[in-house]
């Protein structure tokens, strides 16, 4: 044991198995996903859905994308070549980044060693979510403009607005989070900013009332439904999917692109709804906290990780159950859902919620020392 | 809130059982008169229907099939008639199978069978000829592919679908009335049951 002990407590080498861990796990889940996701799909309008590949049709993704990792790549004559070649990586990058900070199980030692199942434990860690998925922006709007092309650009177009304009309610719908942890910090810490995701998971273990969990959720269902809307218009899926609508700009930013680039595109995609979808989870629904039933600690240790993608699975589902039945929303809808109702509610929310945070966990605000 | 009963209807589609048949593993009946690939018949005596008159080419709004005409010869004819398709092509990636060059023929020297299984890796093995087409005199229809999980050849015997179909038989007043002339192997196929009320073919899964 003392061997392994050596190793973990190696930070480069611990760091690197699970660097590579979360990469093997993100594309499993994300095989996983479009399965799941053409499955359901299928299910609901009363089809089969691929059945071919392996049982119930489950290689069906390896398939495709082995497909495609084979299929010539046309570079249009007009793209600009640089910007052209970035942006699938752009698109990638910021994906796998935001994962990295989101932990999928109860810290477990290898003899002295803590080892905790994420990545990097980074304090500013919501920070760095939100500025990742800004920088997913730019790889939509950089496909959009580098192909040259009228459709890849009006999507680009559409991404900018859209995206821009919901990620200000995903951020706005984030800070009751950040405000509630505060004030559930001990008192040596109380009134500084929580922001580390191991840390604000730790804080949702304190019970919330009767036999509830102390989820966010409770205390912030209506943050929670706004983040989840807002998330929904990030990772572009429908109904607020116009930057790629089919069925008015082919295919939106990424009509130019094929084979692999393509297939990039498509995997960032469905990488971000899990990495949504995952800390929509870790935030409001508790991470991997959960019950384990008291099973004896040689099993146990599977249960956080359980827990962990249940939920996240969960919100998949919604994900998905979501795109199986509304119809896409217009676009001058879409933007006066997200700046006349989205981003004023987020707002009230917030000032509501830390009044009474104030008021709960401060003394009356005539008593404050200012 | 009936913005969300939608997700209610979604969500029920879920658990109703699938009509879909998973065609390679579980195939279904065909309808009687479905239309695939071609046969050239031949009368029980081996002699052939078809008498070359062209048309079955006339008529292809495909514009698929190439015939040739030509005088039986003395002594060994091969059609009773005066000539006889000595050339007869089908181009099975023009055709459409809509079953006019069967409803044209004057002696159902063509006919459809309830095989479509007819993929080929060249094109040029799509264009059927008299070798493809004809059957031999014991009835036997000769195909490219050869039997497998996906071809039942013996498909190609449940002939004559679309012939019966056009034939007088159809009318409630030639119900039981043979209206067409045997076939090599299959012999006198029986009269159709005409489609006088209670007669009709219920579909049915295999």
């Amino acid at each position: 044991m003392s061997f392994l002990e050596d190793l973990f407590a190696n930070t480069f080498f611990s760091g690197l198995v699970k660097v590579v861990v979360a990469f093997a796990l993100l594309l499993v889940a994300c095989i996983l996903l479009v399965w799941m996701e053409r499955k359901i799909v299928a299910d609901m309008q009363n089809r089969v859905g691929p059945y071919r590949a392996g049982p119930w049709g489950i290689l069906q993704t390896l398939a495709d994308g082995l497909k495609l990792l084979f299929k010539e790549q046309v570079t249009p004559r007009r793209v600009e070549l640089a910007m052209y070649l970035l942006a699938p990586i752009l698109a990638m990058v910021p994906a796998f980044l935001i994962f990295l900070v989101i932990p999928i199980g109860a810290p477990f030692h290898v003899g002295e060693t803590e080892v905790t199942l994420q990545a990097m434990d980074l304090n500013v860690a919501l920070l760095f979510i939100l500025a990742m998925s800004s920088i997913a922006v730019y790889a939509v709007v950089l496909a959009g403009w580098a192909s040259g092309s009228k459709y890849p650009l009006l999507g680009g177009v559409r991404a900018t607005a859209q995206m821009i304009s919901y990620e200000a309610a995903m951020g706005l719908a984030l800070v009751p989070v950040v405000v509630l942890a505060s004030a559930q910090v001990g008192d040596g810490e109380r009134g500084l900013g929580v922001m580390s995701i191991s840390k604000l998971v730790e804080i949702q273990d304190q019970g919330f009332w009767w036999k509830l969990p102390g989820w966010f959720v409770f205390w912030l269902a209506p943050s929670f439904i706004i983040f989840f809307i807002a998330a929904i218009a990030e990772t572009n899926r429908a109904p607020f999917d116009l930057l790629e609508a089919e069925s008015e700009i082919v295919g939106g930013y990424h009509t130019e692109y094929s084979g692999f680039r393509f297939a990039l595109f498509f995997l960032a995609e469905y990488i971000n709804m899990f990495n949504v979808s995952a800390i929509a989870a870790t935030l409001f629904l508790g991470g991997w906290l959960g019950p384990d039933f008291g099973l004896p600690a040689q099993v146990a240790w599977v249960m956080p990780l359980f827990w962990f993608f249940l939920k996240t699975f969960a919100l998949l589902f919604l994900f998905i159950w979501i795109r199986g039945t509304l119809p896409r929303m217009r676009y001058d809808q879409l933007m006066t859902f997200g700046w006349k109702r989205l981003i004023p509610w987020s707002l009230v929310w917030l000032g509501i919620f830390s009044f009474v945070i104030a008021w709960r966990h401060f003394g009356a605000l005539w008593e404050w020392p200012w | 809130m009936a913005a969300f009963s939608g997700f209610w209807v979604t969500f029920k589609q879920m658990f109703r059982p699938r009509v879909t048949t998973p065609y390679p593993k579980r195939k279904r009946r065909k309808p009687q008169r479905f239309h695939g690939r071609h046969v050239l018949n031949r009368y029980p005596d081996g002699l052939e229907k078809c008498i070359g008159c062209e048309l079955c080419a006339g008529v292809c709004p495909a514009r698929c099939i190439y015939v040739r005409g030509r005088e039986n010869p003395p002594g060994h004819p091969v059609s009773p008639g005066e000539r006889y398709g000595f050339v007869y092509e089908i181009n099975m990636l023009r055709c459409i199978f809509c079953g006019l060059c069967v409803e044209a023929c004057p002696t159902e020297a063509i006919t459809m069978t309830q095989l479509f299984e007819m993929s080929v890796t060249h094109r040029d093995d799509a264009i059927y000829t008299r070798s493809e087409l004809l059957m031999d005199a014991d009835g036997s229809v000769p195909h490219p592919q050869p039997a497998s999980e996906l071809i039942d050849l013996e498909e190609l015997h449940r002939a004559d679908g679309w012939m019966r179909a056009t034939a007088p038989a159809g009318r409630a007043a030639y119900e039981g009335v043979v209206a067409w002339t045997p076939t090599a192997g299959a012999g006198l196929r029986p009269a159709e049951p005409a489609q006088t009320e209670g007669n009709i073919d219920e579909e049915e899964e295999a």
